[in-house]
């Protein structure tokens, strides 16, 4: 069982990208689940969404997850939401900010000695989309972190996904997901 | 003529996606509808259908969820195939109305995403809807997940519609924790789900002018009791129908549906009975259980009216010690599946050992090892043979442990 959570602000796209994925996912063969807390959350408020990925149907409804991958598309909630909750031994870390690495690991010393990759999702979303809308860069980051699919294969996948939207949208979408996918470290 | 919907062989769709595309596949001539968190999605998808041309049937918008199933019990007076969707809040106004829909014999489907009464508000998931209107005389069938939101939606109206049934029936999933969840599903195509759930049926139709008829009459003490009991009649012999509905549906689908959901019971010691999300996430520590030579079960109930005492009875009847899950406010009693598990099992000549667990209130995290925790009460319990823990227990709950008797 892979298991993913997103920590986002309402509004943000998160639940649109973990459900995109789990689409993506689904038609692999594989069985997902995506889900977040909502509560009553306003536009803004941090948040999170939850993706579990396996072989044979999921049953577990709890909501309680220790994560194999944290995907942060806010870059002030690496500093005031608990990212590193119920964290594995080897948890990976992508997390959407303007600074290096060594920038963030020192201005957050609690991801210190952990598996940390960033990439800054605001401004490829603003460059691409015109928009900040950090979800289709962070699927892009984590397709090549995780190395679950291969880059074009993903694209496609998304396309079908998107394909209710006008085409200058799924080509904005495109180049995030890609400009994403080659800047993460 | 509606426009067809292109479907994939696997959707990825959350409980409220599914239920509003099995309402959408099962051509309803009436929906009057009222939204409520988390149910929403559910009339709010349904309107969209329709004003994209995917949809024959009206839709009324009401200001009130009372009106929602008035508008629904009126329409089917009338000889119309109805449906709408509620939840908590919005399920408590409609109460008085669900009684006329039942005693007026009125085949109405409703499909809710349970989610706790206010006060304290609260929009998340759990069973106090379903329990205050499990009385009221409706067929209720419970889901675990998304598909069996669908497949149960389209099911409903072929049971609730049948001849010798006609009467109302409730789709229940977990608000949030299935309606907003996003799992596999494989839908029918438009055409196979029009023909399982067939063409409808009118019975003493009030816009049969040639056939005058009054519906919603008054009796008294002359007549009252032998409708009732006609009613409930009825409702348990209902059950014969619903089975045969559940073989039908995977005679076509290959997915099999009983009115006890028996996990690993056949040769099981201990066992949790539950409704909803949680009888799935029971099936992970029963196995946990097993791994280490603990013979563990879960029983789910599937449908909860017609209540399935004997299919309880024969699924439970080697079984040592029994955790009933309730999750629900008990008010000053113990849970509605302790009463009634309870009654059936000592109504069979059976003891076993039985405990309440009252879990889960406005939508608390029901985690793996809260379950597990469960199982090893129920394992102590049964390898003594004693009763070693208070008969009802609030599990998961913050500050000093709650218990009674």
């Amino acid at each position: 069982m892979l298991e993913i959570r997103w920590h986002s602000r309402a509004g943000q796209g998160a639940v649109t990208g973990a459900k995109g994925l789990a689409d993506v996912v689904a038609n692999t063969g594989k069985y997902v689940q995506a889900f977040a807390f909502y509560g009553s959350a306003k536009r803004g408020a941090a948040m999170t969404a939850y993706n579990r990925v396996d072989d044979k149907p999921i049953l577990n409804h709890e909501k309680y997850m220790r994560p194999d991958y944290v995907l942060v598309i806010d870059p002030a909630l690496t500093y005031t939401a608990d990212i590193t909750a119920n964290e594995k031994e080897d948890t990976k870390y992508i997390i959407t900010t303007h600074l290096s690495k060594d920038e963030l690991i020192k201005s957050q010393p609690k991801l210190e000695n952990k598996d940390v990759y960033v990439v800054d999702c605001m401004k490829i979303s603003l460059d691409t989309i015109g928009r900040a809308i950090p979800n289709a860069p962070m699927l892009g980051a984590l397709i090549k972190v995780s190395g679950m699919f291969d880059l074009e294969y993903f694209q496609n996948a998304m396309k079908r996904v998107l394909s209710k939207f006008p085409q200058k949208i799924i080509d904005a979408n495109m180049a995030a997901i890609e400009r994403a996918y080659n800047e993460v470290k | 003529m509606a426009k067809k919907y292109e479907l994939n062989e696997i959707e990825v769709w959350d409980g409220n996606t599914a239920v509003s595309h099995a309402l959408r596949q099962a051509r309803i001539d009436v929906v009057a509808a009222y939204p409520i968190t988390p149910s929403t999605p559910i009339v709010q998808n349904y309107s969209k259908f329709l004003a994209d041309g995917y949809i024959d049937g009206e839709f009324i918008m009401v200001e009130s969820e009372h009106s929602a199933m008035s508008g629904c019990v009126a329409a089917g007076a009338a000889g119309a195939r109805t449906a709408t969707a509620t939840s908590s809040q919005g399920f408590a106004l409609m109460v008085e109305v669900l009684y006329q829909a039942s005693g007026m014999r009125i085949p109405v489907v409703l499909t809710v995403a349970d989610r706790a009464l206010a006060a304290p508000l609260n929009v998340n998931g759990d069973h106090s809807d379903m329990y205050l209107g499990r009385d009221a005389g409706w067929i209720n069938l419970c889901a675990y997940n998304p598909q069996e939101a669908y497949d149960l939606t389209l099911m409903a109206f072929k049971i609730a519609e049948d001849l010798d049934v006609r009467l109302p029936a409730m789709v229940h999933q977990d608000g949030f924790i299935c309606s907003h969840t996003a799992q596999n599903v494989r839908p029918l195509s438009d055409a196979e789900a029009a023909k399982f759930v067939g063409e409808y049926k009118p019975v003493n139709s009030m816009l049969d002018i040639s056939n005058p008829v009054t519906h919603g009459v008054q009796t008294e003490e002359d007549w009252h009791f032998e409708h009732k009991a006609r009613q409930h009649n009825d409702l348990m012999n209902s059950k014969n129908v619903i089975k045969r509905v559940f073989d039908e549906f995977k005679t076509l689908t290959n997915r099999e549906y009983n009115l006890v959901d028996n996990y690993k019971l056949e040769d099981a010691d201990i066992a949790i009975v539950a409704i909803g999300t949680t009888v799935e996430s029971a099936r992970i520590a029963a196995d946990k259980l097993r791994d280490e030579g603990i013979k563990a079960g879960v029983l789910g109930i599937r449908v909860l009216r017609p209540f399935p005492f004997e299919e309880i009875v024969n699924a439970l009847s080697n079984v040592k010690a029994i955790a009933t899950m309730d999750r629900s406010a008990p008010g000053g009693t113990f849970g509605m599946l302790f009463n009634e598990i309870s009654g059936a099992m000592i109504g069979s000549g059976k003891s076993p050992i039985i405990l309440n667990y009252i879990y889960g209130l406005g939508g608390r995290d029901t985690t793996i090892e809260q379950l597990i925790e469960i199982y090893r009460q129920l394992d102590d319990c049964a390898r003594s043979n004693q009763r070693k823990y208070p008969l009802q227990q609030f599990i998961g709950l913050r500050g000093p442990k709650l218990s009674f008797f």
